[in-house]
């Protein structure tokens, strides 16, 4: 699957989605999903929590291993998908749509820090030879 | 390097992830593992398990040589292709291996070893037969393939590949098994389904794999095989057991046979051991997945006692967490106990296993 250019990425494999709106939304990526393999658990984190950047703050579960999933970018959650708790296989279907959590970033500038689609790309095929 | 099973261009033909198992490079699954376990549970799929060893002993009275090598006593096994189960201890009562052994004739048996343990456990085996039995031939059969079929429908399906095999093998009961020309076939299997496990030659094998391909058995890596052992309540070795744990603390008391006169290797540590420590199923109630080495916390009676899961994960066919647990023998089923999650504790019910059987929920 091709990494979308419209996002931005972490090293430790989140996506992140600029919205027009200022705030940012957050998953985990296809390549994370394929190492992970089937999802079976998700964990949030709580709506209103201050995250620092790289701070763990979502557990991403499969039959094989337990993922910690780090926020990006520092910020309050101000929203989170709920209804992937009861289907944690959606990242597995589509990881760039089912999203983890939405934030309200306190430091902006920390966005221009992270990995464009090609990087990420670069990234993810060092990792796989 | 790797080891590489015969089927292993073909696990890679077929698309699949493959893993590191203990030095063999084996397929973890072709796709989804979730799947796979689905199609075991409620169709027919196949492993490939020729990284595990047939064991071949001949000679004079092999019994007599088996009757002090293993904890179950081979006396059980009186009609030529039946199988037991039972595991090969240390004299201190430590689990060498846990392993399964056909009896074929007098001057013939069959043992099957895990592959992680497959070369101590031969090692064993000979140090013991020069002391003891030094006429009698063991040779280690790397030139065979294993391939399980399980599932309801796995054993018409072999019936459709192997020409001849359904009047051979209609009347096999469980751990029975026979000989079809070149295959060799056993109602035997660790899922907790019906099925067969079949050892051929290793050249054959990816023939005999596509054959079951076409005929519609799903491939099902090592990921399925284990959420099946686990929902079957099926030790796995090096996890649930090893050499530092004895079978009565194991689960496994069932497989010794103590009543006999009979001597074997660990038995008198056995007769002398104080069982502090038990093998129980735990089913999740919270949210989450419990994994092996979490630690389990359990008061009662205002008391506090501790212990270990050993295999956990996701049930794939509850659709929630479940483990086993070596847990103090103060706690019993029902009990509901604490696990440590991360900085969580999670609850857990207690329960006797088997979790799943022939396709049921049994907890």
């Amino acid at each position: 699957m091709s990494v979308p250019t419209n996002l931005k990425y972490s090293k430790s494999h989140e996506w992140v989605k600029p919205e027009a709106d200022g705030t940012v939304t957050v998953g985990i990526t296809h390549h994370a999903q394929e190492l992970l393999g089937d999802m079976v658990f998700v964990e949030l984190p709580e709506v209103g929590r201050k995250l620092r950047q790289k701070e763990e703050c979502a557990v991403a579960e499969s039959v094989k291993a337990a993922a910690d999933v780090y926020s990006p970018i520092s910020g309050e959650v101000i929203a989170v998908n709920s209804p992937l708790v009861d289907e944690p296989g959606k990242i597995n279907e589509d990881a760039f749509s089912a999203w983890l959590f939405k934030l309200k970033p306190s430091n902006a500038a920390e966005l221009d820090g992270l990995l464009n689609a090609a990087t990420y790309t670069e990234l993810v095929e060092n990792e796989n030879h | 390097m790797l080891k590489m099973t015969p089927l292993n261009q073909t696990h890679r033909d077929m698309n699949a992830k493959m893993v590191d198992f203990g030095g063999w490079d084996m397929p973890l699954h072709y796709g989804s593992q979730l799947d796979e376990h689905h199609k075991v549970r409620q169709d027919a799929g196949m492993f490939d398990v020729s990284h595990m060893l047939p064991v071949d002993i001949k000679g004079d009275n092999v019994r007599g040589f088996l009757r002090q090598l293993v904890a179950n006593n081979v006396d059980k096994l009186t009609l030529p292709g039946k199988a037991l189960y039972s595991c090969m201890l240390t004299p201190q009562g430590g689990i060498i291996d846990d392993l399964i052994i056909y009896f074929l004739s007098e001057t013939w048996f069959r043992i099957v070893v895990n592959a992680g343990t497959a070369d101590k456990d031969v090692a064993w085996m000979l140090k013991q037969r020069d002391e003891h039995a030094p006429n009698l031939e063991i040779a280690p059969r790397r030139d065979l393939a294993m391939v399980a079929v399980q599932g309801p429908n796995a054993r018409a399906k072999v019936w459709q590949v192997i020409p001849g095999s359904r009047a051979a093998t209609e009347e096999l009961k469980l751990f029975q098994s026979t000989e079809v020309g070149q295959y060799f076939i056993a109602r035997t299997g660790y899922t907790g389904e019906d099925g067969f496990e079949i050892i051929l030659p290793a050249v054959d094998a990816p023939v005999f794999w596509n054959a079951l391909h076409a005929a519609g058995v799903a491939p099902a890596g090592l990921g399925a095989r284990d959420t099946l052992r686990l929902e079957a309540g099926m030790n796995l070795y090096g996890q649930d057991m090893d050499e530092t744990k004895n079978p009565l603390e194991s689960g496994l008391a069932w497989t010794v046979e103590l009543k006999s006169e009979r001597d074997f290797i660990g038995k008198q540590a056995l007769l002398d051991a104080a069982v502090t420590q038990q093998l129980v199923g735990l089913v999740l109630l919270d949210r989450g997945v419990l994994r092996s080495h979490q630690q389990v916390v359990s008061q009662r009676d205002g008391v506090e006692y501790q212990g270990e899961i050993t295999s956990g994960g996701f049930s794939p066919t509850m659709n929630q967490s479940i483990a086993l647990a070596r847990l103090p023998v103060q706690i019993s089923v029902d009990d509901e106990v604490s696990v440590v999650v991360r900085d969580k504790k999670l609850r857990a019910k207690v329960v006797k296993y088997p979790f799943v059987r022939n396709g049921k929920v049994l907890v």
